[in-house]
């Protein structure tokens, strides 16, 4: 793995900022962009919202069981390239996707490939909570309900109570099951909403800044809820806060105007960045 | 980090295959439904714009044929003995003579065959009732005629001109049939003989209504829609847009503030029949305006179009950026001013645009006139605001009412002059929005 | 006519008015060279003296006009010779005030011209045209006093523009002040008529009793051929034919709304939108046109060969044009309801799976239900206050049925039959009208409050 890395590790530091922000390319990226047991492999993904290159020849594994942090200054296309992971770009008018993106080793932007179950695959969270206006329980039972996962009410009833328990809001909303989940606080739908994607047993699941709509008690909830889902899922997460990505990240990788910069084990990337850029970022030159 | 994925956290007991095959198996029932649902959105779309064309097609078809009017040429003898006795060319009795029997006398000349009364009688409905006005006219206008004998296009009755127009069958049973076999064969004749021809029906243009639909114009449907329409617009568009104005920009907070807002948005969804109700007690019977007129009818469509003109003022004096204002009043302006010389004229065009709607929707409004009694049967076209009138949709409706064949193509024909006028306003509307629309 | 005129006299009148006090302000300040001394601008001084010229004549000429005709009218009255009115009616009594009105004026008299009615008209006659000396020379002398009032206020410290403001912003306060009266009047003149009908008619008969059958009574000592004004078979005809016209508007503007905003391609909805809106400003009166003289003869047609009856003024046929009327009302509300829910719900669906249609009919159409609701809610207010559709294409019969091929008649159009036509103002028959009126008012009124405070709610909640 090491000789894997070092033959990736080109000498890029030569790159600053203003040649990236001058539409200089930039092609490679630092760090090893692998990981042994991969849920999803990209290479070389490029985004463009109509004239905008916003993702550059982007290579990244999601390993499995692990927290993958992208980080980054904003409008660096971190959260374009998360929702290009479940195709949650294609709603968008006038997004192209280049590259490749396998989920299991299957190409998820094949022509013949359906979005509907590759996002029942691949759950995604939003940065604001976006409980629908129904019940809690509706809203932990949507997704079942959907795709027909439940054949009774019995195992729908369970299936939201171990969700709800496993989104740690069970003790909180078992009572009012009933009420509109758009009544709960900031933390308790940002919840609501994970316990939401968890019950349709995704694989992997993306969460686009999931706390920045939080306060620091919630968020600290949170990220404690990411560390315990790590069991089960693999994890993609888009955070504005380089602590967040320190606390609940195996690994991390940093964007840049489009480009992967750098990507690495948390730690390493956080105690001992290897490109300036990174580097400048973590310790708050800009950002 | 180069240890992962420990052992021991193997993927739980398969839930996650379980889900996707799960989903794999409902597909394609899901894209079943989709793709109904799908069809139903295009299919209700397509209803509506099949509504859309059905409608207007229909009109179309319907009326497009009044646009041209049969005439029928008479050989008339202008005789000296029936229409100027006297010999002495007074206009009176020129005026008074008996141009229907010259009319008459003239048919049986030229079909001397027909004989009998009930046969001559539908000899004589070859021709217009207005025929003799027709020839009345000519012998005011050329007195020298008299004496002579001239080849005349006399408009043709309504039955023929339908028969002309392709719009009797003449496969009917002559039973079911509005003409006659014996009327049949008088056409035929004519028409070999070149004495029948169809022409732009100007006076579609220039009569007032008529009892019989080949003489029924618009003319004083037009003419009273004109005085009702630009009353209405002199009397709502500065009410309406003072009233934006105060709203929008002067208006306190408060409870009186807020009791004229819901009062408008209420206003603008009344049913218009209950502003008729309002033209009719207060305006007719409390203030003695009086009944019929153009002046009653502004009245009541004015205070019918002002809250859509309030509402659209004030969404245009909100789309001026506050900047402006704080510009004018910082070098010194009065408040009224900053909103004369600087609010208003950027606001104007989206005044304008609302102003034109409201105009639009009045001009298609019928039911309150109805309750003012603007439905009475008038020839003359009126001259003032005071005189009774009808307007263009009242008169559509009255036609609309009338039995004869003859008056559905003309109603079919009104409706488009009236759509036309709604197309233009609109067209207008969208144009000024166009061309002035502004994004700060 | 001279009313017009004098209108045009004063509008001189303040012309000269305006150029009077602004010649006068500069005068005061000491020629134009020295017009900086002023308080306001010339043109201000100008607008004050015309204002007072203009206003308070118009004001005088309005209150004249208004009670002009009364006041001769009673004098007239008064004059006729005391045993020729003492045994008329009130009613036979203003006949006689109107043969007199049209003698003096020229016109034909309904009857023969007694020697009485000569003398009152040419006395008549003489009061008009005294009154309307008197009223030039008053409103003149009126404008012309104000002239004078502003001539003498005018000097160089006089607050000219603020007191011309004043006087503007109290005009845009009056102008605003006119919706308030007009829903007043609208209230006023149903409910005063209205309670003169419960006066006459029980309002338990009305609103509760089945049969509809307004005979006018042709003489006034005719008690039992008051008629019988039951309204119930107009309620229910008008709930029918608005039920019909409803089941029409909905759906197809409902799925025509999610259609366009959620799938259709730009191209395709910047094309089908505006055509679709044509639909809402077409005049109701085509509307009635095409139901009463196409869609009517086809319904009727198309039962015949299934061997059902069919009455030719059916309320399907209103029901039907009414609710293509309809369309474009309720898809254009749904579809600003329908753009007011966030991206992030239907974001939230697509990422758990959902397809376009389960993401539309489980969160979309959930989520805009309250605007939707609003939505519908005007637009029976509107099917219920349409007059022309069905004045032309529904029946007169009030008939008490549910079977949408009978012929079945509704408020508004008994409203219209009722007014339309020479009546006497003060039969059950005419006053019926308003007591109709006034329930159509309290209900659409109702509806919209409702509906508007409904959507006002959803728009606040995704603000």
């Amino acid at each position: 793995m090491n000789a894997l890395a070092s033959e990736i590790v080109r000498d890029t530091s030569a790159v600053s900022a203003a040649d990236l922000a001058k539409g200089g390319h930039f092609s490679g990226t630092i760090g090893d962009i692998t990981t042994p047991d991969p849920r999803m492999v990209c290479r070389e993904v490029n985004v463009w919202y109509g004239d905008k290159h916003a993702i550059k020849d982007v290579s990244l594994d999601i390993g499995n069981h692990q927290v993958v942090a992208m980080i980054g200054p904003s409008g660096c296309g971190k959260s374009t390239f998360l929702r290009c992971l479940n195709r949650m770009n294609d709603t968008i008018d006038g997004c192209r996707v280049r590259g490749s993106i396998t989920l299991d080793g299957q190409e998820i932007y094949d022509k013949g490939l359906d979005p509907v179950p590759l996002r029942a695959q691949v759950g995604m969270v939003f940065q604001k909570p976006n409980p629908f206006p129904k019940s809690i329980y509706e809203n932990v039972a949507y997704g079942a309900r959907i795709h027909g996962l439940t054949n009774s009410k019995a195992e729908l009833d369970a299936l939201v109570e171990t969700s709800l328990r496993k989104a740690g809001l069970w003790n909180e909303v078992k009572d009012r099951l009933d009420q509109p989940g758009t009544g709960l606080s900031g933390g308790q739908q940002q919840r609501l909403c994970i316990a939401r994607t968890i019950a349709v047993s995704p694989e992997v699941i993306l969460m686009d800044e999931p706390c920045s709509a939080l306060d620091p008690i919630a968020t600290a909830i949170i990220e404690e809820l990411i560390d315990e889902l790590r069991e089960q899922y693999s994890i993609a997460i888009v955070t504005h806060s380089m602590q967040q990505a320190a606390r609940v990240s195996q690994r991390t990788a940093y964007f840049h105007l489009g480009d992967l910069v750098e990507v690495g084990e948390t730690t390493q990337v956080f105690t001992n960045p290897r490109h300036k850029l990174t580097e400048d970022y973590i310790t708050g030159r800009f950002g | 980090m180069n240890n992962p994925a420990p052992a021991a956290s193997a993927p739980p007991p398969a839930p996650a295959r379980r889900t996707i095959d799960i989903v794999n198996a409902s597909l394609k029932r899901r894209y079943a439904r989709e793709a109904r649902f799908r069809f139903m959105g295009a299919a209700a779309v397509f209803l509506g714009l099949l509504f859309v064309a059905v409608l207007f097609g229909d009109i179309v078809a319907k009326g497009y044929t009044a646009f041209a009017q049969t005439y029928i040429q008479v050989p008339v003898y202008f005789d000296p003995a029936t229409l100027d006795p006297d010999g002495n060319r007074d206009p009176e009795t020129l005026a008074n003579a008996d141009y229907l029997g010259l009319v008459k006398a003239s048919l049986r000349k030229q079909f001397p065959q027909v004989t009998g009364r009930p046969q001559q009688r539908e000899l004589y409905a070859l021709i217009s009732a207005g025929a003799p006005q027709q020839i009345q006219a000519m012998v005011r206008q050329y007195p020298s005629v008299l004496g002579t004998t001239r080849d005349v296009w006399l408009i043709a009755g309504a039955d023929v001109d339908m028969l002309v127009k392709g719009q009797i069958d003449r496969e009917l049973p002559e039973a079911d049939r509005r003409i006659k076999d014996s009327t049949l064969t008088l056409v035929d004749q004519l028409e070999t003989d070149g004495r029948i021809e169809r022409r732009f029906n100007t006076g579609f243009f220039t009569n007032g209504t008529s009892r019989e639909p080949e003489l029924a114009g618009i003319a004083g449907a037009l003419a009273g829609t004109f005085y009702t329409l630009a009353l209405t617009l002199l009397l709502s568009f500065p009410i309406g847009v003072g009233a934006a104005l105060y709203l929008q920009e002067f208006a306190p907070k408060n409870r009186w503030t807020d009791l004229i807002e819901v009062n408008i948005n209420n206003l603008a969804a009344v049913p218009s029949i209950v502003f008729g109700l309002l033209g009719l007690a207060v305006f007719i019977n409390v203030f003695g305006v009086p009944r019929s007129t153009p002046l009653v009818g502004a009245l009541v469509l004015a205070l019918m179009t002002l809250p859509t003109i309030i509402i659209a003022s004030r969404a245009a004096l909100q789309s001026v950026p506050p900047s402006i204002r704080e510009a004018a009043l910082g070098i010194g302006a009065s408040p009224l001013q900053t909103q004369f010389h600087h609010v208003l004229p950027l606001a104007l065009p989206g005044i304008m645009t609302g102003a034109i709607i409201g105009m639009a929707r009045a001009l298609g409004e019928s039911a309150p006139l109805l309750m003012i009694g603007m439905i009475a049967f008038i020839v003359d076209s009126p001259q003032g605001i005071t005189d009774s009138a009808t307007v263009l949709p009242v008169q559509i409706y009255l036609w609309a009412d009338s039995p004869e064949r003859g008056f559905v193509e003309r109603t079919s024909a009104a409706i488009l002059v009236l759509l036309g006028f709604m197309v233009v306003m609109n067209l207008a509307a969208v144009l000024l929005r166009r061309r002035f629309e502004r994004r700060w | 006519m001279h009313t017009w005129t004098l209108m045009l006299v004063l509008l001189g009148a303040a012309a000269l008015a305006y150029h009077v006090g602004r010649k006068r302000a500069i005068a005061t300040a000491g020629g134009s060279e020295r017009i900086n001394t002023l308080h306001s601008l010339p043109a201000y001084y100008g607008f004050y003296a015309a204002m007072w010229a203009a206003i308070p004549a118009v004001l005088l000429l309005g209150l004249w006009l208004g009670v002009q005709d009364q006041v001769i009218t009673s004098l007239v009255k008064a004059s006729l010779p005391p045993q020729s009115v003492a045994e008329l009616t009130p009613g036979a009594l203003g006949l006689l005030m109107n043969d007199v009105k049209n003698v003096a004026s020229g016109n034909i008299a309904s009857g023969a011209v007694t020697p009485a009615i000569q003398t009152a008209a040419d006395h008549y006659a003489r009061l008009q045209n005294l009154a309307r000396w008197t009223q030039w020379l008053l409103v003149l002398a009126l404008s012309v006093a104000g002239m004078a009032f502003a001539w003498s206020q005018t000097r160089p410290t006089m607050r000219a523009r603020n007191r011309v403001e004043s006087v503007v912003l109290g005009v845009l306060i009056l102008f605003s002040s006119i919706a308030v009266l007009t829903t007043l009047g609208i209230v006023l003149s149903v409910v005063f008529e209205s309670w003169q009908f419960f006066q006459k008619i029980a309002p338990s008969e009305f609103f509760l009793g089945t049969l509809w059958s307004p005979q006018t009574a042709m003489r006034a000592d005719q008690v039992a051929a008051d008629g019988a004004f039951g309204a119930v078979p107009l309620f229910t005809g008008t709930l029918l034919v608005s039920f019909i016209a409803m089941a029409v508007a909905v759906p197809i503007g409902l799925m025509a709304a999610i259609y366009l905003s959620e799938y259709a391609p730009r191209k395709v909805r910047s094309v089908a939108k505006p055509l679709l809106e044509i639909l809402a400003g077409i005049p109701t009166v085509v509307y009635g046109f095409f139901a009463a003289l196409t869609l009517a003869p086809v319904i009727r047609d198309l039962g015949e060969q299934l061997g059902f009856a069919v009455a030719s003024e059916s309320a399907l046929a209103a029901g039907l044009v009414m609710g293509i009327m309809i369309i474009p009302f309720v898809s254009s509300l749904s579809d600003d309801v329908i753009n007011a829910v966030p991206q992030a719900m239907r974001d939230g669906s697509y990422a758990l799976g959902a397809t376009q249609s389960e993401t539309i009919r489980r969160v979309v159409i959930p989520a805009a239900l309250p605007g939707i609701v609003g939505g519908v809610l005007l637009a029976v207010s509107r099917a219920i206050g349409e007059t022309m559709i069905v004045v032309m294409a529904a029946g007169l019969t009030a008939n008490l049925t549910a079977n949408p091929l009978a012929s079945v008649t509704t408020v508004t159009v008994q409203i219209v039959t009722l007014l339309t036509g020479d009546q006497e103002f003060d039969s059950a028959k005419t006053l019926a009208a308003f007591a109709l009126g006034l329930t159509l008012f309290l209900v659409t009124l109702t509806l919209n409050i409702i509906a508007l405070h409904i959507v006002r709610k959803y728009r606040e909640q995704y603000e």
